[in-house]
């Protein structure tokens, strides 16, 4: 994908809009529990940053996953949620259970921390994800 | 049988149009969906799980057992898309479907 | 006038026209890749379908506005929720359908139903 992707405008647009699309990205993640958001939407922005970065700059963009990392990292994710929930029967609740996590005194502020916790995981695992679909798609430049 | 398919839909299509008369008038503030399970997420959520949005709650909380299982789903399909079209390059030859 | 219109069911008929353009295209097109966009249109009718039984008269949105207390009025957060999930997971099994039929593609040459299976046997 060395070849350019549109334009001239529109990859000088493109390239300008990434790192604004990483920061809302951030922002509907960590504000996801006062406003709209959450992970799901912050993966789905943060993958799309991803792809417009490897479509601009080819090889040569500055934020990439590589090929079979993506999945390492989607998995990764997945894992982090688990292991929330898994850390919450440890500490003697239920799974996901987060009034029982041993962090923080008051329970309100446990359960705000359990839902960031996995909503970090939720979001590492689509927006790796998405790179991977993508990566699969594109890489195989013989069959397109 | 291009005729069963032309008559299945057909069905499909009746059966839809008549049944969409049994449902909720729009806007309803009393259909099933808004008096059933939904006020005890409006109104306690905030006081249990901290966050005041609601969708949040519902979504990481209370059925987080749930996303837990979304989120697999998201990872199985992307592992899915991975493997089909994998390019094998540490056998040469051992390369999914693309061998001919 | 509208929303009179809209409320007494003509919004579950415009629904059903969008739904019923999935099972039209699955069956009748004989383009896979067709096939695949009819599927999402599908999803896509049954994501509204869910949204509208949310919604409520003189209601604002589900996050908790400091004062205004009382499940009257904010709108249903459960399709939300079950939605927002349903998005994502469209999204995922989109990618692996393309990546079988980048497959088909490769191997038979062709996405045209009947074409493939001419060459498949």
């Amino acid at each position: 994908m060395n070849r350019r992707f549109g334009s001239v405008v529109l990859d000088t647009a493109f390239r300008y809009l990434v790192p604004f699309i990483l920061v809302y990205a951030v922002y509907v993640l960590i504000h996801g529990e006062d406003s709209p958001g959450g992970g799901f939407q912050a993966g789905a922005l943060f993958g799309i940053a991803i792809v417009l970065e490897h479509l601009v700059h080819g090889d040569k963009a500055f934020l990439k996953i590589p090929g079979t990392w993506a999945v390492a990292v989607a998995g990764g994710g997945a894992l982090f949620y688990g292991l929330i929930g898994l850390f919450c029967i440890l500490s003697g609740g239920n799974m996901l259970q987060y009034g029982m996590l041993p962090l923080m005194q008051d329970v309100v502020e446990r359960h705000v921390l359990g839902i960031l916790g996995i909503e970090i995981g939720v979001t590492i695992c689509v927006m790796a994800t998405i790179v991977a679909i993508f990566n699969a798609l594109t890489g195989r430049e013989d069959l397109l | 049988m291009k005729l069963f398919s032309y008559l299945s839909l057909g069905l499909m299509v009746v059966v839809l149009f008549a049944t969409a008369g049994g449902l909720p008038v729009l806007f309803d503030k009393n259909s099933p969906a808004a008096v059933n399970v939904s006020p005890r997420y409006i109104e306690e959520s905030h006081r249990e799980t901290g966050s005041p949005n609601f969708v949040t709650a519902v979504l990481a909380d209370y059925r987080g057992y749930d996303t837990l299982g979304e989120t697999t789903v998201i990872f199985t399909a992307g592992v899915a898309a991975v493997l089909l079209l994998r390019t094998g390059r540490k056998n040469g030859d051992d390369s999914g479907v693309d061998g001919e | 006038m509208i929303k009179e219109l809209l409320a007494s069911h003509l919004v579950y008929w415009l629904i059903i026209i969008l739904f019923m353009l999935g099972p039209f295209g699955i069956i009748l097109q004989k383009n896979l890749v067709k096939k695949l966009m009819a599927m999402n249109i599908m999803q896509v009718a049954v994501i509204i379908f869910f949204l509208v039984l949310g919604q409520k008269e003189g209601a604002t949105l589900p996050i908790e506005i400091h004062g205004l207390t009382g499940a009257a009025n904010y709108i249903n957060p459960l399709p939300h929720a079950l939605m927002l999930t349903a998005i994502v997971v469209s999204l995922s099994t989109t990618g692996v359908a393309l990546a079988l039929l980048l497959l088909l593609q490769k191997k038979y040459g062709v996405l045209e139903e009947d074409e493939l299976l001419r060459r498949m046997n």
